[in-house]
C-alpha cells in the first residue's frame, strides 16, 4: 500500500467516492447490456415513521427471473448508529452501493471530526443512486429507501428514492420494489401518526406478509427454515435488529388471523 | 560559474533534526498508555476544537504533537488509505503497523528530501484482542519507528514526564487512575492542568466494531476529581 497523496486542486476532501475514483478503484462502472442476464434482484422493503423513531423492514428473497437465488439476503442494514438502508433491484450493485454508503458515511465523520446530519445522508444517498443511472439504464436499477432518527428533532424520517436520483421525503410510511403496491397500501389502510414502536413492527410485518402472498418475488416468513424477514427499529437508542423469535410469535399470529378468515 | 556552499551531510543532518526539535518542542505533548480496558490517549490540549489524537479506523488510533497542520494531514491520509485498504480488502486487513510503516515513509521522505522537514511526532495505537496484542508506534520527525510499550511519551520535553510516568505507572490501572497518572506527568510544578486543559481518547477492549471514543470534559472533569 502506498499514500494516497493528492496535489491540493486534486484533493477529494471528506469524499471517499471521489477518493475511489482517483485511485482507479471507481465503483460506478459502466455495464454491458445485461438486461438479458438473469442478475439476482431483490424485492420488498418498507419503513415507518413511529413515535420516536421509524421501524424498516425488508423481505430475505432474491429472484433470478422465475428462480429463487437466495433465501437469506438482508435487504436492511445498518448505515450507522442511527440510521438504516433498504434496498431493492438488482442485488450486486445495489449490495456495493450500501457498502460504499456506510464507508461514506464513516469515512466523512472520521476525515472531518464530526457526523453527518441525517439530511446529508440522505443527500450522499441520492448521489449514489445518480451515479447508478447509466446501470439503471442497462437493467441495473437500484431503489432504496433511507430512514433514521434524527437527533435534532428527535423524531424518525424516512426518504425514498427514484432511479435517477430522485430523493424525496416521506412523512408516514413508504414502500419499495416489487411488492411494493401490495406492501403501501396494507400501510396506508393501518398506519395512524401515533402508531408506536410495537404496533409498527407488527404492521410492516403484516404489509410483507401480504407482498409476499400476492407477488412471487417476495419472500414471506418461512417457518420450515426459520427464515423471517428483516425488521428493525432506530430511536434514540439506536438500531435495534427485532429477533427472529419475536417475529415467529408475530407472523404465527397473522396466519392464524388467515385462517380463521 | 557559482560553486555551491559545500556542506557536509552529518551537518545538514544535524540542522534539519534540531529545527524539527525545535518545531516539536514548542507545541505540548501527550502521553498514551495501556490500561485495564485498552489503550488511553491523554494530551495536553487547551483548544476543544483543534484535536491531537483521532479515529483511523475500527481499532486504530492517530496521535500527533507539533504543528497542527502538518500532523492533521498525516492524519486525514492515514484514514484514506486505512478506509481503501479495508475497501479494497477486508476490515482485518487494516493494520497499524503498515500504516506506522507508510508514515515512516513519508515523514523520513520529507525530512531528507524536501525544504523543510515536517515538525511532527505522531503516534499510532492499535488495540489488540487481547492487552499483549496492543501495539504502540512511535514515529519521530525524521522517520525513525519505534514500537513501545506499555506507554508512550511524545512530544518536547518528554524525558521529565517520561520518568514520571514510569515511576507511577502499574498494570490494570482504570481508566480513573490512567487519567490522574497522566494528568500528573504532564503538569509541571508551577501549574496544575485541569480537564479543560486535557484531551482524552481511548481505543475501549468493549466488543463494539468501533474502539475509539473521546472523554466528553465534563466526564474527565468528574474522573479527575
Amino acid at each position: 500500500m502506498k499514500f494516497p497523496v493528492f496535489p491540493i486542486d486534486q484533493d477529494p476532501g471528506s469524499n471517499f467516492g471521489e477518493l475511489l475514483k482517483r485511485v482507479g478503484l471507481s465503483p460506478f462502472a459502466v455495464y454491458a447490456n445485461v438486461s438479458q442476464l438473469d442478475i439476482p434482484h431483490a424485492t420488498t422493503c418498507v419503513a415507518v415513521r413511529c413515535s420516536g423513531g421509524v421501524v424498516m423492514a425488508g423481505d430475505r428473497r432474491a429472484t433470478s427471473g422465475n428462480l429463487i437465488s437466495h433465501r437469506t439476503m438482508e435487504k436492511v442494514v445498518q448505515a450507522d448508529d442511527f440510521s438504516g438502508v433498504a434496498i431493492a433491484g438488482a442485488a450486486g450493485p445495489a449490495m456495493e452501493m450500501v457498502k460504499l454508503f456506510q464507508l461514506q458515511i464513516e469515512h466523512y465523520e472520521k476525515v472531518e471530526g464530526q457526523p453527518l446530519s441525517l439530511e446529508g445522508k440522505a443527500n450522499q444517498l441520492s448521489m449514489f443512486v445518480r451515479n447508478n443511472l447509466p446501470a439503471a439504464m442497462q437493467g441495473l436499477m437500484v431503489v432504496p429507501i433511507f430512514a433514521g432518527y434524527d437527533e435534532h428533532i428527535d423524531q424518525g424520517r424516512l426518504w425514498d428514492y427514484d432511479a435517477t436520483g430522485g430523493r424525496y421525503e416521506e412523512t408516514d410510511f413508504v414502500a419499495t420494489g416489487s411488492g411494493q403496491l401490495h406492501a403501501s397500501t396494507v400501510l396506508r389502510v393501518s398506519w395512524r401518526s401515533d402508531i408506536g414502536v410495537n404496533e409498527a413492527i407488527e404492521l410492516v410485518s403484516r404489509a410483507l406478509w401480504e407482498a409476499a402472498d400476492a407477488d412471487s418475488a417476495t419472500g414471506g416468513p418461512d417457518v420450515l427454515r426459520g427464515i423471517y424477514p428483516v425488521v428493525a427499529s432506530i430511536t434514540k437508542d439506536g438500531f435495534t435488529r427485532v429477533p427472529d423469535s419475536d417475529l415467529a410469535v408475530i407472523y404465527s399470529a397473522i396466519t392464524t388471523g388467515v385462517q380463521q378468515r | 560559474m557559482n560553486m555551491p556552499y559545500y556542506v557536509a551531510p552529518e551537518q545538514m543532518m544535524k540542522d534539519r533534526a534540531d529545527f524539527a526539535r525545535k518545531g516539536i518542542a514548542r507545541g505540548k505533548s501527550l502521553v498514551a498508555l495501556q490500561y485495564s480496558e485498552g489503550i488511553a490517549i491523554i494530551a495536553e490540549n487547551p483548544s476543544n476544537t483543534l484535536r491531537k489524537s483521532s479515529e483511523i479506523y475500527d481499532r486504530i488510533a492517530f496521535a500527533g504533537v507539533g504543528k497542527y497542520n502538518e500532523f492533521d494531514s498525516l492524519r486525514v491520509l492515514g484514514v484514506r488509505s486505512a478506509d481503501l485498504k479495508g475497501y479494497q480488502f477486508s476490515r482485518e486487513d487494516v493494520d497499524a503497523r503498515s500504516l506506522a510503516n507508510q508514515y515512516a515513509q513519508i515523514i523520513g521522505q520529507t525530512f531528507t528530501h524536501e525544504v523543510k522537514p515536517l515538525e511532527v511526532e505522531i503516534l499510532v495505537a492499535e488495540l489488540g484482542m487481547t492487552p499483549v496484542a496492543d501495539q504502540l508506534f512511535h514515529i519521530m520527525y525524521d522517520g525513525t519507528v519505534i514500537d513501545e510499550k506499555p506507554f508512550i511519551v511524545i512530544g518536547g520535553d518528554t524525558d521529565t514526564i517520561k520518568t514520571k510516568v514510569a515511576a507511577a505507572f502499574k498494570d490494570n490501572m482504570s481508566l480513573q487512575e490512567a487519567c490522574k497518572l497522566a494528568r500528573t506527568a504532564l503538569s509541571s510544578d508551577e501549574r496544575v492542568l485541569t480537564a479543560s486543559d486535557l484531551e482524552v481518547t481511548v481505543l475501549q477492549r468493549n466488543g463494539s466494531r468501533r474502539c475509539f471514543k473521546r472523554l466528553a470534559e465534563n466526564s474527565l472533569a468528574t474522573l479527575l476529581n
